[in-house]
């Protein structure tokens, strides 16, 4: 209807900008200043992930021996910094494969972005379902959803997802699927709460009065006013998710070598911690950039989406 | 007048509607009582007319109003339009039905979706219905608002950006779109301030006798219902106790009760002395009503029998009917 409004009839309809509840938050959200810190470092790290094979200058998997004059857990050499100008540059050192950290680092950042979003994503779309169709529908099936759910929520979730991977067997894509399942309980959760609410304004039961059925009511009048505490909520759990995945990396049962991932990078080297600093505290400074990240932009979120969460903490 | 009130087709017929609601209990959340919201009502509307359904706060009348038209499910009772009951019919034809009745909400704020156009808003219905292609409907709509005084390019702003009589204006469009037959309007001027109230019920009238539309009008003050009804019906704790037109009841009205409320009524004469009913105690609460009239404790009337036997709403005068054994 907004979009051949000002046309239809002939009649010169207004010009007018409206001012959609969307837009309204759009510019909250643009005055908090943890949400704008949050956008830059996600910004920056989702451009690092794109062009991560421009940025890199190595291949994440190539063995340089052979290749160059470099040494097993080398410590960084910066030209800029005073390393000597006839060595080869590797601005994060050499890894325990003499492969070149920086660009495993660079890489990292597409494997743990895609697992914060796939994992959150799908936990999103069955949490969502699952909560809206529990709080719409009430009773026994109501309970019955809810009562599987607090099953799910009783074990911890990292020890859940553990089990889960070792059921499925190690390896990284059944490790995204373990933390997607065991995140779908709080966002279900979150969802029903809201659905709950929302069901029972005057919209919705003038939307039945109007001869509307279930699925329109649910799907076109109150999800669409119930979301808003999901995106916060979905924002600061991509940085939960993306820690989990490191976690279950670190203990050997998520992304596998070679592959270029944080928490595999961190857990393979923690023996050198003291010999090779370097190889544990780049992927330990790149997880928490992105958990960072995430948290702020939740925060911020938060506060211009969600006020009434903001008294909790 | 009487005689042409019989002659008058019926349009909706109320039968001994009653409406509990479960209390819950204990761990295994058993019923452990009812809230009685509405125990027993019987009315009929005539085509073209406006009940007017007062009463106070908690008395049951919004719960009358929502359950009539099927937004909350009945206890026991039937409610025929146009001499079909709307329980007993299928969902599909339901849909139908819901062409025909309407309704106006008391709060203009949380009565629309906020994040829809008021365009969008008031083109619901049309597009539940599938009526008409997405021109045809964009045209009703414009023709719509402009019947209820909104401007064409209102529709594409958001409810936030209206004032309160603004958007009671387009919670009426929105019910007006389909073309109902009857609408009810569950307190539409309580949440507008005086001025505003004028403007949207003098609307309502004008649009009553453009479209031909009955009414029932829930309502919790008089001198609103005085305006707009054609009959009134007086609720106390989920039971009409008189209901009659509204010239009688304001007249000479027979329930004590409804005396009660009408020596409520402010007059703006200070050099008049009303004489003013006080009625001792408050309502009682509608998970325990009291036996017989459930007036009697409060009622300036009653005798001993009037805690015994509940009065029935019997004929007073022909068109005049009061639920009490010594009106």
């Amino acid at each position: 209807m907004t979009a051949n409004s000002s046309t239809i009839n002939g009649n010169a309809v207004k010009d007018y900008r409206s001012n959609s509840l969307w837009r309204l938050t759009l510019r909250r959200i643009l005055r908090q200043r943890s949400a704008i810190i949050g956008m830059v470092i996600l910004g920056f790290l989702l451009v690092v992930a794109i062009f991560a094979d421009v940025i890199a200058p190595y291949s994440p998997y190539q063995v340089l021996i052979g290749v160059e004059d470099v040494n097993k857990r080398q410590a960084p050499c910066i030209h800029l910094l005073g390393c000597p100008a006839d060595q080869p540059q590797h601005i994060m050192g050499i890894d325990g494969n003499v492969r070149d950290e920086f660009s495993r680092i660079i890489h990292g950042t597409r494997v743990s972005l895609f697992v914060g979003f796939s994992t959150v994503g799908v936990a999103i779309i069955i949490g969502t379902l699952l909560g809206a169709i529990a709080g719409y529908a009430g009773g026994w099936l109501d309970n019955l959803i809810m009562r599987f759910l607090d099953v799910l929520l009783a074990f911890p979730s990292l020890l859940l997802a553990i089990t889960i991977v070792s059921v499925l067997g190690k390896g990284l894509q059944n490790a995204l699927l373990a933390i997607a399942i065991v995140s779908i309980p709080s966002y279900a959760r979150v969802v029903r709460a809201s659905v709950l609410s929302v069901k029972e304004t005057a919209y919705v039961s003038a939307s039945r009065a109007l001869g509307g059925n279930h699925a329109h009511i649910l799907f076109g009048r109150i999800l669409p006013n119930a979301i808003a505490p999901l995106i916060v909520r979905g924002t600061l759990g991509i940085g939960t998710a993306i820690l989990d995945a490191a976690a279950l990396s670190f203990i050997g049962l998520g992304a596998q070598p070679p592959l270029a991932e944080w928490g595999q990078m961190l857990g393979s080297e923690r023996n050198q911690v003291f010999t090779a600093p370097h190889l544990v505290f780049y992927p330990g400074i790149a997880i928490m950039l992105t958990v960072l990240s995430f948290n702020l932009l939740g925060d911020g979120l938060r506060d211009a989406i969600d006020p009434r969460l903001r008294s909790a903490e | 007048m009487i005689a042409e009130v019989i002659t008058k087709r019926n349009i909706i017929e109320v039968k001994n509607l009653v409406k509990y609601y479960p209390v819950l209990g204990g761990v295994l959340k058993r019923v452990v009582a009812h809230v009685r919201a509405v125990d027993g009502v019987s009315f009929n509307i005539n085509q073209g007319e406006t009940l007017g359904l007062v009463g106070e706060s908690g008395c049951g009348k919004s719960t009358v109003a929502h359950t009539m038209i099927r937004l909350l499910k009945k206890t026991s009772g039937t409610v025929e339009f146009d001499g079909k009951d709307i329980f007993s019919i299928k969902s599909d034809e339901l849909k139908q039905m819901r062409q025909n009745m309407q309704i106006v909400f008391q709060d203009p704020y949380a009565s629309l979706d906020p994040r829809l156009p008021i365009g969008d808003s008031i083109a619901e219905g049309l597009k539940i219905h599938h009526l008409g292609t997405k021109q045809q409907q964009f045209e009703q709509v414009l023709a719509i608002m402009k019947k209820v005084g909104l401007e064409d390019y209102h529709a594409v702003r958001y409810p936030h950006e209206f004032s309160g009589g603004q958007r009671q204006r387009i919670g009426i469009a929105r019910a007006l779109v389909l073309n109902p037959k009857f609408l009810v309007l569950d307190e539409p001027v309580s949440a507008l301030d005086v001025s505003v109230q004028a403007q949207v019920l003098n609307l309502l009238k004008q649009l009553q006798q453009e479209m031909g539309l009955t009414y029932l009008f829930v309502a919790h003050n008089l001198g609103v219902v005085e305006h707009i009804s054609d009959r009134v019906a007086v609720m106390y704790l989920g039971k009409i106790v008189e209901i009659t037109s509204r010239e009688q009841l304001f007249l000479k009205p027979m329930h004590p009760y409804t005396q009660a409320l009408m020596s409520a009524i402010p007059v703006a004469n200070p050099k008049l002395k009303k004489e003013r009913l006080i009625l001792p105690g408050d309502v009682p609460s509608p998970l325990n009503p009291p036996s017989g009239c459930r007036f009697h404790p409060r009622c300036p009337i009653a005798r001993e029998d009037c805690k015994q036997v509940e009065p029935e709403l019997r004929d007073i005068l022909p068109g005049h009917q009061a639920a009490c054994h010594y009106a």
